[in-house]
């Protein structure tokens, strides 16, 4: 128990800081994510076959690719891309971006190409009815969509969301290898200089598994409030 | 964009392949036992029989793969009278250790989707073997289990196809498959773009076989 004290004799902070780090990369992950999502999700749904296929070819390839490899991809190409496009605009200093915004962003694709394939379920599932009468009754454009489709969707939604979110938050795990100090590299460290891997990697399995429980209890509040008058 | 390194790179990564693949489909192998062992036990009425099948479930869906994969590699080679058993010979080898890890997440998720698949046959079905006098041994292998793969396979497909990408954690055990040697050669050469295409390319090429093979099947099984 001694190794999990607070303070300079144990790993008990680290850890703390450790697990509100995996908390906040899920989080900005997960943002980054409906950002994709986003952008994407119009161009599946699109009539264009071009914009069609853009948005098939990225949930494709992203979906069908491990996510170690994403991360690899954006760890090691990372800075070179931004440096890139740095350099189109007469920037040429060396630029290095940190591990925090690479694995967020590389998670964030991830997470982003399933949320995409949800968002689109949840609009193609929406009564072709309810865009009529939005129409018919000269909503404009934006209040449709947020006032009538949105929360519509969100309802369809949520549970699919929900897995994404617990995905999300299992992947954020791979971000180790790039070293950002998330649980996973926290226990590395911790088991590495205490020589006790044994304790510290059950003791971030049983982190992961609050963490999980604990996002569940929220997110079926969320299903609760969403669902009213269904 | 470095034609070259692409066209050098693809044996390797092609060898590597071979990895992954049997890593995946001893894990598969391992990991449908172990699913259809838990699925049985999920459906035990007894009640600590079928809380101890859903805490396994559920341990092992709610942990990243990650931590599970350390956790035998790193964790169990610690404990003293471990290593003193038999078991140490199958353990001390990382490949055995990603595919034992591996084995046991993939059958986490197959019980839940055999359960569901159990789950959702009519009990006309059973009643009708039944008092047809069929026996009840019989009644699972001929009628519960056809119907139950029919039911399961969409879902099984995908985890398939997960857990192809889980086996891409291999490389963080210093086992040298297609993500391994992708990442090995990036790492040497700088060019992680070129590498990714062909990398992923392969990954991708696997995901289409499989999906197309899981589709197949749902036609044959179609009733």
């Amino acid at each position: 128990m001694e190794l999990l004290a607070f303070g300079k004799t144990g790993w008990g902070d680290e850890l703390l800081i450790a697990t509100l780090m995996t908390i906040a990369v899920s989080i900005t992950a997960m943002l980054i994510g409906f950002l994709f999502a986003l952008i994407f999700t119009p161009l599946k749904l699109s009539k264009n076959k071009f914009l069609n296929l853009i948005g098939n070819s990225y949930t494709t390839v992203i979906r069908g690719v491990p996510e170690l490899l994403v991360i690899y991809l954006l760890f090691f190409g990372g800075s070179g891309a931004v440096m890139f496009v740095a350099s189109m605009f007469g920037y040429n200093e060396y630029i290095e971006i940190n591990a925090f915004i690479t694995g967020s962003v590389a998670i964030g694709i991830i997470s982003g190409a399933y949320s995409t394939e949800v968002f689109r379920g949840a609009i193609q599932s929406i009564d072709k009815g309810q865009f009529e009468a939005s129409q018919v009754l000269g909503l404009k454009k934006f209040v449709y969509f947020f006032r009538v489709i949105l929360p519509q969707m969100l309802r369809l939604a949520i549970p699919n969301l929900s897995n994404i979110w617990q995905i999300t938050l299992k992947d954020t795990s791979l971000i180790s290898v790039t070293g950002l100090v998330e649980i996973m590299r926290q226990s590395y460290i911790a088991a590495g200089s205490t020589r006790d891997p044994l304790f510290f990697y059950s003791f971030a399995a049983l982190l992961y598994l609050l963490l999980t429980y604990l996002s569940m209890k929220l997110i079926n509040r969320l299903e609760i409030k969403y669902s009213r008058g269904f | 964009m470095d034609i070259d390194l692409m066209i050098t790179s693809l044996p390797k990564l092609l060898i590597a392949t071979i990895v992954t693949l049997k890593l995946l489909s001893l894990s598969l192998i391992f990991g449908l036992i172990i699913g259809l062992f838990f699925a049985i036990l999920r459906l035990n009425k007894n009640i600590f029989i079928n809380k101890f099948a859903y805490g396994y479930s559920y341990v092992f869906r709610g942990t990243p793969l990650l931590v599970q994969i350390f956790i035998i590699y790193f964790g169990l080679g610690q404990i003293e009278y471990f290593r003193s058993t038999f078991l140490w010979v199958v353990f001390k080898e990382p490949y055995w250790c990603a595919i034992i890890a591996f084995a046991l997440n993939t059958g986490a998720y197959t019980s839940e989707i055999l359960r569901s698949a159990f789950q959702t046959i009519k009990p006309g079905m059973l009643e009708a073997g039944r008092s047809l006098g069929i026996s009840s041994k019989i009644i699972f292998l001929k009628i519960q289990i056809p119907i139950a793969i029919r039911q399961s396979l969409p879902a099984y497909g995908n985890e398939i196809i997960l857990m192809m990408k889980g086996t891409s954690l291999a490389s963080t055990v210093t086992l040298m498959d297609l993500t391994g040697v992708a990442k090995y050669i990036i790492s040497t050469t700088f060019k992680p773009i070129e590498v990714f295409i062909v990398a992923g390319s392969i990954y991708l090429f696997m995901t289409f076989i499989i999906h197309n093979l899981i589709k197949f099947l749902e036609k044959k099984y179609q009733y």
